[in-house]
């Protein structure tokens, strides 16, 4: 009975959560889905999206939410320009190139960010208020991160299916040479993509930073859980996705209820490994 | 094929990066020295008597620093205050022997990157490569566990500043030297706070799950226990921990009114900030590392309330008349000089770590006197035997065989933040009564 009021009080947290997750993961999966690239400069990209809203919040003073519509587009900005300088050159080379590409990335964003933030963690004291029904807290910032993720997958479903530059990245997706046969640049289709991929990244990133506090050293940990989600749910395909994100928040807020809260990494990737195994294209059947 | 593809890859970035969280977060290597020391400003002790044959020695002193990682914050405090000692001594003259041997000092030091891995490759080198003469251990006991292996296999002495876990000091070691009061003992004095405040209060014992603070708790149960607290709750928590939402709701479920425990800055910051915004009218919450740091005010209205243990505070600092009146030796400057010389190096206001990493130095500068000599194991012997007084508080070790190198002469204060007149959040000592600079505010949130 203790159990169960103590899984009603945290599930709506990680559900709330998991939206946040799933937006992230999205980014890491719309790039692999779309030019098979393994984006390891995810994590600071994220990392990038939390000082975002600091430097928003505090530099410019600015509600961390309308900053969203800054950092979206040097989100944007950013991957193409990464894809520009490190990505192109080596797209037709083996996934080892842009491994080493996307890493160096990685190290760079890490390096220049420890120079200009130093590692230590950094808030962004902002308070939405809270909201309580009967056990559960549902704290403002969480909830609006969530609607915020939902709007963001909505719209980048919406982009994909129901613009001409997001079938331009499906063509692509699906069969790149049939794609530049049709006349889509391809170069400048995968520079997009990349770009919305890291859009996505610094998005969540921005709305983690109102409710969690960060250090450019922060975005490893939600890579790590984007990776997770990754073979959990969707690849290429936002639903799934955020299906899978879902399922990641409601693990760790549920697992806590029933055990030690050091056991969630021990289950969450235990059944990342099981999954692997027993059905390799996820648990939702994430189509190609 | 491409599915498979995703999958190994995800597979082997997924194993390699919870390896290198298990690990700690790990940023580009600096392999060049990195601290650098201010100007002096001044000297609290004075060089002795001026030499007749003027050699002049350097004593290189090794130590690696968290410049970058988990320990960033509580680690720069402490360098800055160490290289405040090294460099009034210095600039004074140094430290003159009865032979006229002028010693002077020298710091050599590598950014550890917070990474036991690092710790134990570094200081290595620092013996090896460097010739350190003399060691100051990382900040954080899992780094200094790490660090006080190598040193003792090495014949190295060392100081430890930054780590209280007791453990460090009970596998024989004869080599190590402990500043902090012990882990143990932590929290112990807030418990005998709160048993003045709310003696049937049910606490609930959060803790991350590393070396320094699992030690804390291994201490506080029994002697809470033993005070006629109930443990409502125990739990630990991974450090890289950022949602606190569901411990939270458990501490909200086993009825508890305290929260004592914490682990280090990010962790017990982040704690703190989700206890205040979810409001669950928790009474007293004691949190290690984080609360005595000035960054911590940082959180604002969060920050309200929140108590701590600290290894020393500059309002309630150790005094000469309090030597006097204990009989014990007195040495070095007062807490206020200590204060000034370090706002005057560095513009900000020392904490604990700060006043840890200057009195390392003087602890050693101590020790050197006292064995007029820099050979190890004279200072070695004088160390065995130190039972002084300074601005930081009583240092004496225990020498038997059990636990060689723990401190059992230092005591610790319980700060909490509260606001000042102007409405600012300032920093209170709350306990013990005697140095009480406030009365600690009780409830901090209504029952």
């Amino acid at each position: 009975m203790q159990q169960i009021s103590l899984l009603l009080a945290s599930l709506p947290d990680g559900i709330l959560l998991g939206f946040v997750y799933g937006v992230a993961a999205m980014g890491l999966t719309l790039i692999w889905g779309v030019m098979n690239v393994i984006n390891l400069s995810h994590g600071p990209i994220i990392a990038l999206g939390m000082f975002g809203t600091y430097l928003i919040f505090f530099k410019l003073g600015l509600n961390p939410y309308l900053g969203l519509f800054l950092v979206a587009p040097l989100g944007l900005l950013l991957g193409i320009l990464i894809y520009v300088v490190a990505v192109h050159r080596v797209i037709n080379a083996p996934h080892l190139s842009s491994l080493l590409a996307t890493f160096s990335v990685n190290m760079i964003i890490i390096g220049l960010g420890t120079a200009a933030f130093t590692t230590s963690p950094y808030n962004v004291d902002f308070n939405m208020g809270s909201v309580s029904l009967g056990s559960t807290t549902l704290l403002g910032t969480r909830l609006i991160a969530a609607l915020a993720a939902v709007i963001a997958t909505g719209s980048l479903y919406l982009f994909l299916y129901r613009t001409r530059p997001g079938k331009y990245i499906r063509a692509v997706a699906n069969n790149r040479s049939a794609a530049e046969l049709m006349g889509i640049p391809s170069s400048r289709i995968l520079a997009l993509s990349f770009g919305l991929g890291t859009m996505l990244a610094a998005i969540s990133g921005a709305l983690i930073a109102t409710f969690f506090p960060f250090s450019i050293l922060s975005g490893g940990g939600y890579e790590l859980k984007s990776f997770v989600i990754g073979v959990l749910g969707g690849l290429g395909n936002p639903v799934g996705a955020l299906i899978g994100g879902l399922t990641l928040g409601v693990l760790e807020a549920v697992i806590p209820a029933f055990m030690e809260t050091s056991w969630v990494p021990v289950i969450e990737f235990g059944l990342f490994i099981l999954v692997l195994l027993v059905r390799p294209n996820g648990l939702f059947g994430a189509k190609q | 094929m491409k599915r498979t593809l995703f999958n190994l890859f995800a597979l082997m970035i997924v194993l390699g990066l919870a390896l290198t969280a298990c690990g700690g977060a790990a940023p580009a290597a600096t392999e060049a020295p990195v601290v650098e020391a201010p100007a002096a400003t001044e000297a609290p002790v004075a060089a002795t008597e001026a030499p007749v044959v003027a050699e002049e020695v350097t004593v290189t002193i090794g130590f690696t620093a968290s410049q970058t990682g988990a320990q960033e914050v509580s680690s720069k405090r402490q360098v800055n205050g160490f290289n405040l000692w090294m460099n009034q001594v210095n600039e004074a003259g140094g430290l003159t022997l009865s032979d006229g041997t002028v010693v002077k000092f020298a710091a050599q030091s590598y950014d550890d990157e917070s990474t036991k891995e690092r710790v134990q490759e570094l200081y290595t080198r620092l013996i090896t490569e460097d010739n350190a003469d003399f060691l100051i251990s990382p900040y954080s006991s899992g780094l200094t566990a790490a660090a006080a292996v190598i040193a003792e296999q090495n014949g190295k002495l060392m100081i430890t500043t930054g780590a209280a876990d007791d453990d460090t000091y009970k596998q024989g070691y004869t080599g190590v030297f402990q500043l902090y009061t012990p882990g143990s003992l932590y929290l112990t004095s807030t418990v005998d706070m709160l048993k003045t405040l709310d003696p049937a209060a049910k606490i609930a014992i959060v803790n991350e799950s590393d070396k320094f603070s699992t030690a804390v708790v291994g201490g506080l149960k029994p002697y809470a226990e033993s005070q006629g607290f109930e443990i409502v709750l125990e739990e630990a928590y991974a450090s890289d921990t950022a949602d606190f939402g569901p411990i939270i709701n458990k501490i909200v479920d086993s009825g508890a009114t305290v929260v004592l425990g914490g682990g280090h800055y990010p962790d017990g910051s982040t704690f703190a900030r989700q206890l205040y915004e979810r409001k669950v009218g928790i009474q007293f919450i004691g949190i290690l590392v984080a609360p005595p740091d000035s960054k911590f005010s940082e959180l604002g209205d969060a920050a309200l309330g929140v108590t701590g243990p600290s290894q020393w505070e500059g309002k309630a600092t150790h005094t000469e008349e309090e030597a006097n009146g204990l009989g014990i030796e007195w040495f070095g400057p007062s807490g206020e000089e200590f204060s000034a010389a370090f706002e005057a190096a560095y513009g900000d206001k020392p904490t604990y770590h700060a006043a840890g990493g200057y009195t390392a130095g003087l602890l050693l500068e101590r020790a050197i006197r006292n064995a007029d000599s820099v050979e190890s194991e004279a200072v070695k012997a004088a160390l065995d035997a130190i039972n002084i007084f300074t601005f930081y508080g009583g240092i004496k070790f225990d020498t038997s065989a059990e636990a060689h190198g723990l401190q059992i002469g230092h005591s610790m204060v319980v700060i909490q933040w509260q606001k000042n007149e102007a409405g600012e959040l300032v920093r209170e000592v709350v306990w013990p009564a005697d140095v009480a600079t406030k009365a600690p505010i009780f409830p901090i949130t209504a029952p």
